[in-house]
């Protein structure tokens, strides 16, 4: 018998039943490898008070594309986990802060590889790790930490999510996925770290046993949904970034 | 920013860090100014550049038009992939920066002190910040390289004795190239390695805090590989 099909036929159907209060994560880095349709059909959807996790609230690059911040805007987060709550560029601002200052949404600042690590724990059955990193600032205050080999280590938990929502270049049916260079990054941990991930994949949806099993970068087991990216202008794609003035 | 500032330009305080790079190193760039190490022609010297979002082996920025919008660095500059280069996942990008795997870090800051603490993630009074992969990085690369101007725009030293932001990391930093010159933070004090053309000894003093000291046979920043 073969395995039943992941496809959805609409970025709205593939996020209709997402509840209030629901903690979300955001893969992509930059450009590459966001759903940037299907954070447009969560703008739609409504869903409120939700948890947002990923990498940066965006807003700092031009064009901007649909990103976390905006859903804030919405009225739609009571708070964001993310690495960046401003950006790092004193002269560039992020739509987010002022949300965040004026205490309309909550934040927790993360460094980045203990974001992807909080992430990849959540979803390989590790509850705790300790790490190196943020020991000694601001961020460990307060915190457990120990001291094993001679070096002081920061204690940091498991992220768990209910929905990730990526982009991929290439699914099977199954959501065995693919992903072009830079599209990879948070994408394939989130995925293990989520309940359901939802997927929007650039390429048509193919067959069973069209990818090969060798060149799979993250396993359909842990893909609940897919949905194809149509053309552009109905479909939202990576743009070229356009540079600004210093 | 201007490039019109006493000393190196930003080009040049870029270049002078990655002479430092040797054979064999795997170099991570941050954002702003260390990217423009990826500029510096080092000839033969045979290394390569991870950035945070698990791209390992990349060259220079793309041409207008040749673009692949799916291969950025840590800045989202659209990049080429160097032959032999790699793709990882983020948690292993980051394996690889907690395990020791990155040589040099690359940097800037708004402050460092000679104990080799840095800032460059939190603004005075700003709640929040951006912290990225830095504070990751400067945990655990074997090398952290600082780059910045040497003073603020109301000429205040960024090298101070001891930071007033919050830090990234403590006692990690191990060079910091700046328009005035090369330095090193030995715990006690700034070493002055090399000075940039038209700085004065007097203005070097004058603008840098905690305790200076200098090299013997003091020579004048290395501007060519």
């Amino acid at each position: 018998m073969a395995l039943k099909s992941k496809e959805f036929g609409s970025f709205r159907e593939a996020i209709a039943d997402i509840p209030d209060g629901s903690t979300i994560g955001f893969g992509g880095f930059a450009m590459p490898g966001v759903a940037f349709n299907l954070i447009d059909a969560l703008l739609a959807q409504g869903a409120k008070r939700l948890t947002l996790v990923g990498n940066t609230t965006g807003g700092a690059q031009v064009p901007r594309m649909p990103d976390m911040g905006m859903l804030v805007e919405n009225g739609q987060v009571a708070k964001v986990i993310c690495a960046f709550t401003a950006a790092t560029r004193p002269t560039d601002v992020l739509p987010f802060t002022k949300y965040y200052e004026s205490g309309e949404c909550d934040a927790e600042l993360v460094p980045q590889g203990t974001l992807a690590e909080r992430l990849r724990a959540a979803g390989a059955g590790i509850p705790a790790f300790y790490t190196p990193a943020a020991v000694g600032t601001e961020l460990a205050e307060g915190r457990e930490t120990r001291v094993i080999n001679g070096r002081e280590y920061l204690l940091e938990y498991a992220l768990p999510l209910d929905y990730a929502f990526i982009r991929a270049t290439r699914s099977d049916t199954f959501g065995n996925l693919q992903f072009h260079r830079a599209q990879r990054n948070f994408n394939p941990v989130m995925a293990t770290a989520a309940r359901v991930t939802v997927v929007e994949v650039d390429e048509p949806i193919l067959p069973l046993g069209a990818i090969d099993p060798d060149q799979v970068h993250c396993s359909g087991i842990f893909v609940h949904r897919v949905v194809q990216v149509p053309a552009e202008p109905e479909g939202l794609w990576p743009t070229r970034r356009q540079e600004r003035r210093r | 920013m201007s490039d019109v500032v006493k000393g190196l330009n930003r080009q040049q305080m870029a270049d002078r860090m990655a002479f430092e790079f040797q054979n064999g190193w795997i170099v991570n760039l941050g954002v702003g100014i260390p990217t423009m190490c990826s500029n510096t022609d080092l000839g033969d010297v045979d290394f390569i550049y991870h950035s945070e979002n698990g791209i390992i082996g990349y060259g220079p920025v793309a041409a207008e038009g040749e673009e692949d919008l799916n291969l950025v660095n840590a800045g989202g500059q659209n990049v080429t992939m160097k032959p032999g280069g790699s793709v990882v996942h983020h948690a292993d990008s980051f394996g690889i920066i907690r395990g020791g795997h990155i040589d040099a870090t690359v940097m800037g800051a708004y402050e460092v002190s000679m104990t080799g603490d840095f800032a460059n993630w939190k603004l005075k009074g700003q709640k929040g910040g951006g912290i990225g992969g830095a504070m990751d990085l400067a945990a655990c690369a074997k090398r952290v390289f600082i780059i910045l101007e040497h003073v603020t725009r109301r000429n205040e030293p960024r090298l101070v004795a001891k930071c007033a932001l919050p830090v990234t990391a403590k006692g990690v930093v191990t060079l910091i190239s700046t328009n005035y010159g090369l330095f090193e933070p030995t715990g006690t004090g700034f070493l002055l390695r090399e000075i940039a053309p038209g700085l004065t000894m007097d203005e070097i003093r004058a603008t840098t805090g905690g305790v200076l000291t200098v090299v013997d046979n003091l020579k004048t920043v290395k501007l060519a590989g």
